[in-house]
């Protein structure tokens, strides 16, 4: 049997089909992110964890909401940040807060705990991915988890990890080594020092990302509650600028 | 109310020749023998009580709540019915959800008191259901303004300054009266309300009941809370030692 016969497609095979007529049995449903934030990043310290983000929406390479929050508070032992699509966050935020209201309403002295929430957001996800309609965000869950301080992310297939530090987007190759040689210097890092690593981590990503900004949110959770630290400014000196050739 | 309804009585959805629903009436009166609630107004925030009766040593504390959490910012105390109640909840619970979901932030709780309302009126039209054996206050705190509203089975409503409902209603309303409600803070009228409900509990009729106590105010950032164990505690104790005193001077005088 010569290769020829044997490649014959059959005339109602649907795809690549020599028809000209166009397919009308199909649904799109992987689109792209129009407002999207950048890099989400935290560190564990010695009483509890840290998160930080920038507040910019950027619109393509539009710079074009300067306040939005990407941080968010969804109890007293947790905070959701999350980078990519913007509507997506927000979308899965809305749901988040009602789980949380949902909970108090049954008044059984339970709280949604950090780790329920990261293993839920990862299901949510994959099932997403799974559905070919993925989110097109990344998430990263911080709080309390029994006393114990937890960090985790959720990237928007659903992929999970914990660390001890952790970041998503460009965060994750330029914030990263920063807080990994904080955390090898000294593997309990107060308060302080954690705020210090996240600091210098976001002046690179503002340096190096075009999508990133000099106003942050940082987020503290401790055992006794969460505090975000809105509109923060980055301190940033560009006189080195000057020196770099071949930017202009 | 004479009670007999000469054959008007049967169906909430036809009036008596002198113009009464009197299964409405009969609802009424269940609310009248259920725990006395009382919710207060105060300059800073609202607050709920209610004197759950006990009627077994064999429950465990803390069962049967009968303040319930509706929403992020709104409570909702009741008398009457339990099982009314909780639907009652379940149903404004909804209403406040569907409204974050389709308007982005929480239901006003004049417009949740509208739609509770509206619910509980609904079912007093009808030959094939019956009304709804509860009161129930509505509290929040909202744009920094304190809000409450009661509902009776009817499906009237009104905003009030304090109210309350119940068996004991009268004694509880008499006492509200005197209060400067507009001038007190939510610190200051959880003491009140607790006293007021052990005041009016009869312990002759009820032996046992559990306080409970729930506020929302701007102490609390707009959210509504049940009172902490330790300010309840601290209530309950001011509360007995008020009634000793009162007792007493009551001693003095005979």
């Amino acid at each position: 049997m010569d290769l020829k016969t044997e490649m014959k497609i059959p005339a109602d095979f649907p795809f690549g089909s020599s028809s000209t007529a166009s397919p009308s049995d199909y649904r799109q449903v992987a689109h792209t992110p129009i407002t999207t934030g950048t890099s989400v990043i935290g560190i564990k310290f010695d009483k509890g964890v840290m998160l930080a983000s920038d507040m910019l929406g950027s619109y393509g390479s539009l710079a074009k909401f300067r306040m939005i929050e990407r941080l968010v508070e969804v109890n007293k032992q947790i905070v959701i940040g999350a980078g990519g699509d913007y509507a997506d966050f927000q979308f899965l935020r809305d749901i988040i807060k009602q789980k949380v209201t949902d909970e108090t309403c049954l008044d059984d002295g339970f709280m949604l705990k950090p780790r329920s929430l990261h293993s839920w957001v990862t299901r949510f996800l994959y099932n997403r991915r799974n559905r070919f309609d993925p989110l097109w965000t990344n998430f990263v869950v911080a709080g309390m988890q029994d006393g114990e301080p937890f960090l985790g992310v959720v990237d928007k297939l659903g992929k999970a990890y914990e660390n001890e530090c952790v970041g998503t987007g460009l965060g994750n190759h330029i914030a990263i080594p920063y807080l990994r040689y904080a955390l090898d210097k000294k593997p309990n890092l107060t308060e302080q020092e954690a705020r210090e690593a996240i600091v210098k981590s976001l002046q690179s990503l503002f340096y190096r990302d075009a999508r990133a900004f000099d106003k942050y949110q940082l987020a503290t959770i401790t055992a006794d509650g969460v505090k975000i630290e809105n509109g923060l400014t980055l301190e940033t000196d560009w006189s080195m600028a000057d020196l770099s050739s071949g930017a202009d | 109310m004479s009670s007999i309804g000469t054959g008007y009585d049967l169906s909430a959805s036809q009036f008596s020749p002198d113009g009464r629903v009197f299964q409405v009436e009969y609802a009424q009166k269940a609310v009248e023998i259920g725990g006395t609630a009382i919710g207060l107004r105060g300059k800073d925030g609202v607050v709920l009580a209610v004197e759950k009766i006990v009627t077994s040593k064999l429950y465990e504390p803390g069962s049967g709540k009968k303040i319930f959490h509706i929403d992020e910012g709104i409570g909702m105390a009741t008398s009457g019915l339990i099982s009314d109640a909780r639907h009652l909840a379940e149903n404004a619970r909804n209403e406040a959800s569907s409204y974050r979901n389709q308007y982005g932030n929480s239901v006003p709780l004049k417009y949740l008191n509208d739609r509770v309302s509206m619910y509980m009126h609904v079912y007093t039209l009808y030959s094939a259901v019956r009304p709804f054996g509860c009161s129930i206050i509505l509290g929040s705190y909202e744009k920094g303004q304190p809000v409450m509203y009661m509902v009776d089975p009817s499906g009237i409503s009104h905003g009030y300054f304090g109210c309350a409902v119940g068996k004991a209603k009268q004694a509880a309303k008499t006492e509200i009266e005197k209060l400067k409600l507009s001038e007190l803070t939510c610190k200051e009228l959880v003491k009140e309300a607790a006293r007021i409900i052990y005041m009016v509990h009869d312990e002759l009729k009820d032996k046992n009941f559990e306080l409970e106590l729930s506020w929302v105010g701007k102490h609390t950032n707009g959210r509504h809370e049940f009172v902490p164990k330790a300010v309840l505690a601290e209530a309950e104790e001011a509360a007995k030692a008020a009634m000793e005193e009162h007792s007493d001077s009551d001693g003095e005088d005979m």
